[in-house]
């Protein structure tokens, strides 16, 4: 029998083994730990072009992480990218004359939005909306107009 | 001509005799798995030799893809001065991919043929028959356990190998070639998610488990019963378990990673 129940400790080390290596994972390698979804708030931001932002991707505030991205559609009537941010509920003392733009982390990083706060003494609440708003950078049109700058300075 | 086309009708008829077989062996084996539950002793025998004595090939072989993609990784990302997403590329194709795919030919080499030359053995030595003699149903006390532990196991080992092989990544990436830990670990998680990537790879597991152990298996209980026969049917076991296992990973790839 001795042999039998040392054959049980090892298929139960195996199992833990395993299941340590899913925990970990879940945990250290994929974004669960950050999906413990706290309460959160959704606020919209138009934007004239969002460039390659993309849902999931990190709403940061003076370099913090504060939220994300959870949708981003094409509105028809004013031609605008409307991007839905939503915020961790424990940074709700945004002003609501805060600034939302989208910037690129490094040369070739993703693309994140970027809340600059203002100065009023309203906050911003559940469903409001981001008034000030600044574009993504598109590379090629910032070229583009660089071009064009230094052919004109030629003149 | 004629003789052509006569060995070709016949080949393709036992193709399909033996495939259908292969299906009424899987579902008797499915429908003994219930009377393998009140009898657990059953199952960790097999688990101990087709889990635990994989462990060791699946930590180790692990251990060493994650640091060959972090080495080659590097070199390729340090030319576009993106090394900090070293991790999401050792982690994410070690997730999805390298984990299931290399961990499920791993078992089919190790598990896989000694399950085949195992069961191929005890029919060579007609222990099958005479378990049938005594009125024990050999599917439910032979085949049925193995399948189960088999199919229990793969997602085990699966994630095994993808966690050690990140931290081997880790490992080479920031131990040796000077890669920032953090940023290893944050752009992995900011990246990774789980449902998208950790559980489709642990479905993918799953399947080529179900795959894996149903070839050994049937395999041996299909051979022929001699050495030569016993030999074959090992051989077959690996060459169709590899076949089966990639075929599958490709459709499961294109149907959970298709749209993006």
């Amino acid at each position: 029998m001795q042999h039998t129940s040392t054959q049980d400790t090892f298929v139960g080390l195996f199992v833990a083994a395993g299941i340590v290596g899913l925990f970990f994972l879940a945990l250290q390698v994929s974004n669960l730990s950050s999906f413990t979804e706290q309460d959160s708030y959704t606020v919209t931001a138009r934007f004239e072009n969002s460039g390659g932002l993309k849902v999931k991707s990190p709403v940061s505030a003076a370099g913090v992480k504060i939220g994300k991205v959870s949708a981003i559609s094409f509105d028809p009537k004013t031609y605008e990218s409307v991007v839905q941010l939503s915020i961790d509920s424990q940074y709700n003392t945004l002003p609501d004359d805060t600034t939302a733009s989208v910037f690129t982390a490094g040369l070739l990083g993703e693309q994140y939005v970027n809340l600059d706060a203002g100065g009023s003494d309203e906050f911003l609440k559940n469903g409001g909306q981001i008034e000030i708003t600044q574009s993504a950078i598109i590379l090629e049109k910032a070229l583009g107009q660089f071009l064009f700058k230094s052919a004109e300075e030629k003149k | 001509m004629i003789e052509f086309l006569q060995q070709l009708g016949k080949n393709t008829r036992t193709g399909f005799t033996k495939l259908g077989r292969g299906t009424f062996f899987l579902l008797q084996t499915i429908s003994g798995i219930l009377s393998v539950l009140p009898r657990p002793r059953l199952l960790f025998n097999q688990m101990y030799s087709v889990g635990v004595l994989s462990f060791l090939i699946i930590t180790i072989s692990g251990l060493f893809v994650g640091m060959v993609l972090g080495l080659q990784g590097y070199y390729t990302l340090s030319d576009f001065g993106a090394e900090e997403s070293l991790g999401v590329m050792v982690a994410a194709s070690l997730v999805r991919e390298l984990g299931p795919v290399v961990s499920a030919l791993l078992f089919a080499g190790r598990a896989g043929s000694a399950l085949t030359a195992e069961i191929g053995l005890m029919k060579a030595t007609e222990q099958l028959s005479g378990m049938e003699m005594m009125a024990v149903d050999p599917i439910k006390r032979i085949i049925s356990p193995r399948f189960l532990a088999g199919f229990l196991s793969m997602p085990l080992l699966a994630a095994l190998f993808s966690a050690v092989g990140i931290i081997g990544g880790q490992l080479v990436g920031s131990g040796l070639l000077g890669v920032d830990e953090g940023a290893y670990w944050s752009q992995m998680q900011a990246k990774l998610d789980f449902q998208d990537d950790i559980i489709n790879g642990v479905i993918k597991s799953v399947v080529f488990g179900f795959a894996a152990s149903w070839i050994a298996l049937f395999e041996g209980y299909d051979a022929i019963p001699t050495s030569e026969g016993v030999s074959r049917a090992t051989t077959r076991t690996v060459v169709n378990s590899a076949f089966s296992i990639l075929g599958l990973d490709f459709i499961l790839t294109t149907l959970m990673f298709g749209d993006k």
